[in-house]
């Protein structure tokens, strides 16, 4: 252990502990803007500097280890110049219109400057009007560089946690910005439209495309009807955007909230999630028939899953060459979407072209990926507009709710009713529990052997789990996959993803069904998810998501009754021809850059 | 009034015979090795002025495999020309003390850290390093020197931003500690040291630490080569005793008419005429890399020091606030201040500002910028605002 | 006419594909066409497993890689304190005369940039500048207008 004191209290700490750490330890809050726990550290704002008695130059208590016998002041008049200075440079190259900012009242930027600049700026302002670029091009993410204050979170974002790199930084000196390849559009560059950056972010210098006016225009026009989808993950977060601590589930409120707003019939994507296990689960047994029973060599396996659309560009983009191995399902969004002007439709007896689609996702890719040209199997935009949690907790707030005094409520049917597979969807793990649980009992006719139906193995905030799990007891039909020990893994975070892919291509594992979520925990962690996301609010996300689970009637996809039906009425049987044309979809190769 | 000659020395330059050194210091043990150049007070020649035995000893004490040797030839110093001309006349005496430094500290591999302006050096110097090799081998002994080339970047000068530009990357300053010592080129402990430093190893092998502080005063033993350039009937590379007085250098160097000297380059400081004679050019003094310029009374300071706010902000490398946008603003406010955009009271704005940037930058760059513009700041007030 | 893909793949030969390879090869690319194209910039990143952008992101920190077009002769003129002193004006008027192109254009022809930039190493014998690696100092403007008159008939 490492003794030293900070502002006179002694305190210990590992070895290796920074300052910064010592200080949270004695409860002494030091300001911080690039650091973040998520991402490596690079001490280049300064805000944190402390005064070591001894040391002429002031340290970085970020970066700076705690050494034994340090004398540490926090709020030495040096630091208190220092830092106020620092907050004030850092002011000159921003342009702060906070009163129009989407980051407004939650921008770690404004909430220095509320700390320690008050009255005139001390410096001259270095934003040139002329010279100000918004990059709006991207259908996810917009990128003002006027905003920036260049602490890199985001490119370590993107480098570290999505080996994407689509962001570096460029230039030296006054020069020096965040740039895409040669300055290049977003949307034409290696982007997967996480968002990962956008939680990141200490500004508003990264945000999402709002579509917030765009469904407002949809609610208030009368000729239109319109429908809403919710996420799992969105039900165990928006509370933290309207004032609840992380990891409160709000989901009888979520409901209750859109009928106020105006949503014409509030539904649920844990339906289609239930569904797309139903497909994905019968694509898995196809393959492995195919593979194991027919030597069939054009079919790839393992099998990765196909629910998120920063992992599908992660894919198109950077390894082209597996493409094969990505299941054709659409994601939840897009199977209900699709539906939601066919089936929905017909049961409500309603002309397409009249409804509106609307989802709240607790992510960023999925607004780029509703965009697609792929998505259009209705005959329409399967899917109009796409919200983030956070725009609609905008909207919430925009509309006078009081959240908190709302009542609960249940979702409208059709297309509103799900299972606890359906939920789980929501974290890292889930889609293969929910996938397990339904394709091991088709096989079995028996449920999976775990209590309580909770596949433990798969869940957790680890990086990469494996698992396996032996059949056994097989139906007839079923008799090749006797015995098999089913090989799956999971992944999320896009490092993740290529670590465990990249093992699969060399050849040093082998899976039957790879689980892969674009951001870090899954979609309880996506990039249109409350600000801020971290892992301790990760884990609170998901021991909600869970907790949501087991408080379901019902566990597994096949058993929701609504699932039955849309097979029963209107698509068939799982991978049947009509559930290809509007259920499936394929994938094109992008360029690398 | 009589002045006092300056005490031109010939140690540099002078030639000697790489075998009769290389195995002289082969004999030495390590230790030896190390307690000699701590004994001899060699200070770095690179600017910084970290005594080099000291960094030494730490490298030696480290545990791994694998050392760097580091020879630092990116001298980016505005007005620092001499670790080019000691490349170009004796590059072996470079080699030589790479050489030694891996032998006491226990590294096998050299890298030279070219700057690009010097490219056209680089034939020749291949030539006299495929000498060396054979001759090291023909010593009996291991140590391999290559070259990297910078591609025009001041800071790719420190240390650590050298390291990062060698790996591949942009030349940004790591966070210290760790120091190069323990984790330097490719994370391995590293010597890094200027060229003129690894001169000065040579030539303590040579006569021995004694003979070597002979010359000099005691903080800044030896002697040290000059790149003298500015208002100067004779601006060139001189290679002089450490220890005189501003005043005594321009009595040598003046055109008669200097009014101040900048000493250590744009990142030093600004020498005005009242502090001639009591200002030592040395480590007690003013240190510098080697870099003198002066600048007589027709000049403007206010254009000298729009030059090198200019440079810094070219230069700095961007990673951090104070520097990154400090620069930036030291720059526009004393533009501002002389259009009369600001008041002259802006400018103890700046001068505070100059002190924050002194004491919480990232590296020594933004560091030393607040010296360079305080120090001409507080001596010509008038020639910025007028 | 060489490929672009060409040069970067015998240059990653000569230098390989670990990280540390990058500026050796980003050099070689800007020493046999003058500057890196977008094209190149991308060559790179795939042969080195990098993205684009970052391989833009580090070349663009360094000054003598460009990623702009530059002609086959880049003259850079040092416009650092003693150079500026002792007659750079006069340097860069005579260039843009000869040239017909302000500091930062290419000719028409590509076969002259005119830059500005940072010490060079030379202020004993200011002005000075580099014609691509070759440093040329002392300079009045008879010895300028001789030099560039050389490079106009190579
Ligand atoms: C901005 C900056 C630029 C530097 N440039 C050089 C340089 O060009 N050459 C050099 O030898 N040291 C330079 N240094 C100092 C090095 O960081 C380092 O201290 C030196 O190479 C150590 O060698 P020495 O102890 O032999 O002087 C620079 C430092 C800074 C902060
Ligand atoms: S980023 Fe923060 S400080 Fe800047 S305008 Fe937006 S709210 Fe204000
Ligand atoms: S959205 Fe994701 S992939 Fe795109 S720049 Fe941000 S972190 Fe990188
Ligand atoms: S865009 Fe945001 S996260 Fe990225 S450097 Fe700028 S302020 Fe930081
Ligand atoms: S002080 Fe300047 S050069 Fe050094 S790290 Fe900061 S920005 Fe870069
Ligand atoms: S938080 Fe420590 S330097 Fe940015």
């Amino acid at each position: 252990m490492i003794n030293l004191t900070i502002n006179s209290k002694p305190v210990s700490v590992p070895e290796g502990s920074t300052v910064l750490k010592a200080a949270e330890k004695l409860n002494i809050h030091i300001p911080t803007l690039c650091n973040h726990d998520d991402l490596c550290v690079v001490g280049n704002c300064r805000v944190c500097v402390v005064e070591q008695k001894g040391a002429r130059a002031l340290i970085a208590s970020c970066a700076h280890p705690a050494t034994e016998g340090m004398e540490i002041l926090t709020n030495s008049l040096k630091v208190r110049n220092a830092r106020k200075h620092i907050v004030e440079l850092l002011l000159s190259e921003h342009r702060a219109d906070c009163t129009k900012c989407y980051r407004n009242q939650n921008c770690e930027l404004q909430t220095l400057a509320n700390a320690y600049s008050y009255g005139d700026h001390l410096f001259i302002n270095l934003i040139k009007d002329h010279e100000i670029m918004i990059d709006q091009t991207s259908a996810s993410i917009v990128k003002d560089d006027s905003k920036c204050i260049r602490c890199q979170r985001c490119v370590r974002t993107c480098a570290e946690l999505q080996k994407v790199s689509a962001l570096a930084v460029s230039g030296k000196g006054c020069n020096q910005k965040i740039s895409t390849f040669h300055d290049r559009p977003l949307s034409h560059v290696v982007c997967t439209n996480c968002g990962q950056c956008i939680i990141r972010c200490p500004t508003g210098a990264l945000t999402e495309k709002t579509q917030i006016e765009q469904v407002w225009d949809a609610i208030y026009n009368q000729g239109k009807h319109v429908v809403v989808q919710t996420a799992p993950a969105v039900r165990v977060a928006l509370g933290e955007d309207l004032g609840y601590d992380p990891g409160e589930r709000v989901t009888g409120k979520l409901v209750t909230a859109l009928r106020q707003i105006g949503f014409d019939s509030v539904l649920d994507t844990d339906f289609s999630a239930d569904l797309t296990i139903m497909e994905e689960g019968t694509e898995l047994l196809t393959r492995l028939k195919k593979v194991l029973v027919d030597g069939d060599k054009e079919t790839a396996l393992p099998l990765f899953t196909s629910c998120s659309p920063g992992w599908i560009k992660f894919i198109e983009h950077k390894k082209p060459g597996l493409i094969p191995h990505l299941s054709t399902c659409k994601s939840p969004q897009q199977m209900f979407g699709v539906l939601a002007k066919t089936y929905y439709a017909g049961k409500r007896k309603l002309n397409p072209a009249d409804i509106v689609s609307v989802s709240i996702m607790p992510c960023t890719a999925k607004k780029f990926e509703a965009n697609r040209p792929e998505m259009r199997a209705s005959g329409y935009k399967d899917v109009d507009f796409v919200l983030t949690t956070r725009e609609l907790a905008i909207m919430i707030r925009q509309s006078g709710i009081d959240f908190r005094a709302l009542e609960t409520d249940n979702y409208d049917s059709i297309m509103g009713t799900s299972t606890g597979a359906g939920v789980i969807f929501g974290a890292t793990g889930g889609v293969m529990e929910a996938a397990l649980r339904t394709a091991y009992e088709i096989v079995t006719g028996k449920e999976v052997p775990f209590k309580d139906l909770n596949i433990v193995p798969v869940r957790g905030l680890e990086g990469v789990k494996e698992a396996s799990l032996k059949i056994e007891g097989c139906k007839k039909e079923w008799a090749f996959l006797e015995g098999v020990e089913l090989q799956v893994a999971i992944a999320h975070g896009l490092t993740n993803a290529d670590k465990l892919i990249s093992k699969v291509v060399s050849g040093e594992a082998s899976y039957h069904f790879i689980e892969i979520m674009a951001c870090p925990g899954g979609c309880i962690g996506g990039g249109g998810q409350p600000i801020p996301t971290n892992n301790t609010i990760r884990q609170k996300r998901v021991d909600a998501i869970y907790a949501e689970d087991m408080e379901m009637k019902l566990r597994k996809s096949h058993d929701n009754p609504e699932i039955i039906a849309v097979y029963k009425d209107f698509l068939g049987e799982p991978n049947s021809h009509k559930a290809h044309e509007l259920l499936h979809t394929q994938y094109i190769e992008r360029i690398r850059n | 009034m009589e002045t006092k000659k300056l005490n031109k020395v010939d140690l540099i330059f002078e030639h000697v015979d790489p075998r009769v050194i290389l195995t002289k210091a082969f004999k030495m043990s390590n230790d030896d090795i190390i307690n000699e150049v701590i004994e001899s007070g060699l200070k770095g020649r690179g600017g910084a002025g970290f005594p080099t035995g000291m960094k030494w000893k730490f490298a030696a004490g480290e545990k791994s495999k694998e050392k760097y040797i580091v020879c630092n030839a990116d001298e980016g110093e505005p007005g620092t020309f001499k670790d080019r001309e000691i490349l170009d006349r004796v590059a072996y005496k470079v080699y030589s003390g790479m050489a030694i430094a891996g032998k006491a500290i226990g590294a096998k591999k050299g890298v030279v850290y070219l700057r690009a302006e010097y490219k056209f050096l680089i034939p020749q110097l291949m030539m006299e390093l495929d000498g060396f090799h054979t001759l090291i081998k023909d010593i009996g002994y291991n140590f391999q020197i290559e070259y990297k080339l910078g591609s025009g970047a001041y800071i790719c000068g420190e240390e650590s931003a050298l390291f990062e530009s060698i790996e591949g990357y942009r030349g940004e300053p790591r966070n210290k500690p760790p120091y190069p010592t323990q984790n330097g080129l490719f994370g391995k402990p590293t010597v890094i040291n200027n060229v003129e430093t690894l001169v000065n190893i040579v030539i303590i092998v040579n006569y021995g630490s004694a003979k070597y502080k002979s010359h000099g005063t005691r903080f800044s033993t030896g002697a040290k080569v000059f790149s003298v350039s500015g208002d100067t009937p004779n601006p060139g590379i001189y290679e002089l005793e450490l220890g005189m007085s501003v005043l005594e250098f321009v009595n040598e160097f003046g055109d008669g008419d200097t009014k101040a000297v900048q000493v250590g380059g744009a990142s030093g400081l600004c020498v005005p005429r009242k502090l001639f004679a009591s200002t030592i050019i040395g480590f007690e003094g003013v240190p510098t890399g080697g870099s003198v310029k002066l600048f007589n009374s027709t000049r403007s300071m206010y254009n000298v020091l729009h030059n090198y706010l200019d440079f810094f902000n070219e230069e700095s490398c961007g990673n951090c606030t104070p520097c990154r946008v400090g620069c930036q603003q030291l720059l526009l406010g004393v533009e501002a201040v002389k259009k009369g955009d600001m008041k002259s009271s802006y400018l103890n704005e700046l001068a505070k500002l100059a002190d924050t940037m002194k004491v919480a930058s990232k590296c020594g760059l933004g560091q030393s910028v607040g010296n360079a513009f305080n120090s001409i700041l507080e001596n010509f007030r008038e020639e910025i605002i007028y | 006419m060489y490929q672009i893909d060409n040069l970067v793949k015998d240059l990653v030969k000569q230098h390989g594909r670990a990280r540390e390879a990058l500026m050796p090869i980003l050099q070689g690319v800007v020493a046999q066409h003058n500057y890196l194209t977008d094209e190149a910039m991308v060559e790179v990143a795939k042969e080195l497993d990098l993205s684009a952008a970052e391989v833009y992101g580090t070349a663009s920190f360094y000054t003598f890689l460009d990623t702009e077009p530059r002609g086959k002769y880049v003259i850079r003129v040092c416009k650092t304190i003693t150079c500026a002193m002792k007659g750079k004006n006069e340097i860069i008027e005579v260039l843009q005369e000869m040239l017909r192109i302000n500091v930062g254009e290419t000719t028409l022809n590509d076969k002259f940039t005119i830059l500005e930039t940072n010490c060079i190493g030379w202020c004993h014998k200011a002005p000075a500048i580099l014609i691509n690696d070759t440093p040329y100092t002392d300079l009045t403007r008879e010895k300028l207008v001789k030099i560039i008159k050389e490079y106009m008939h190579q």
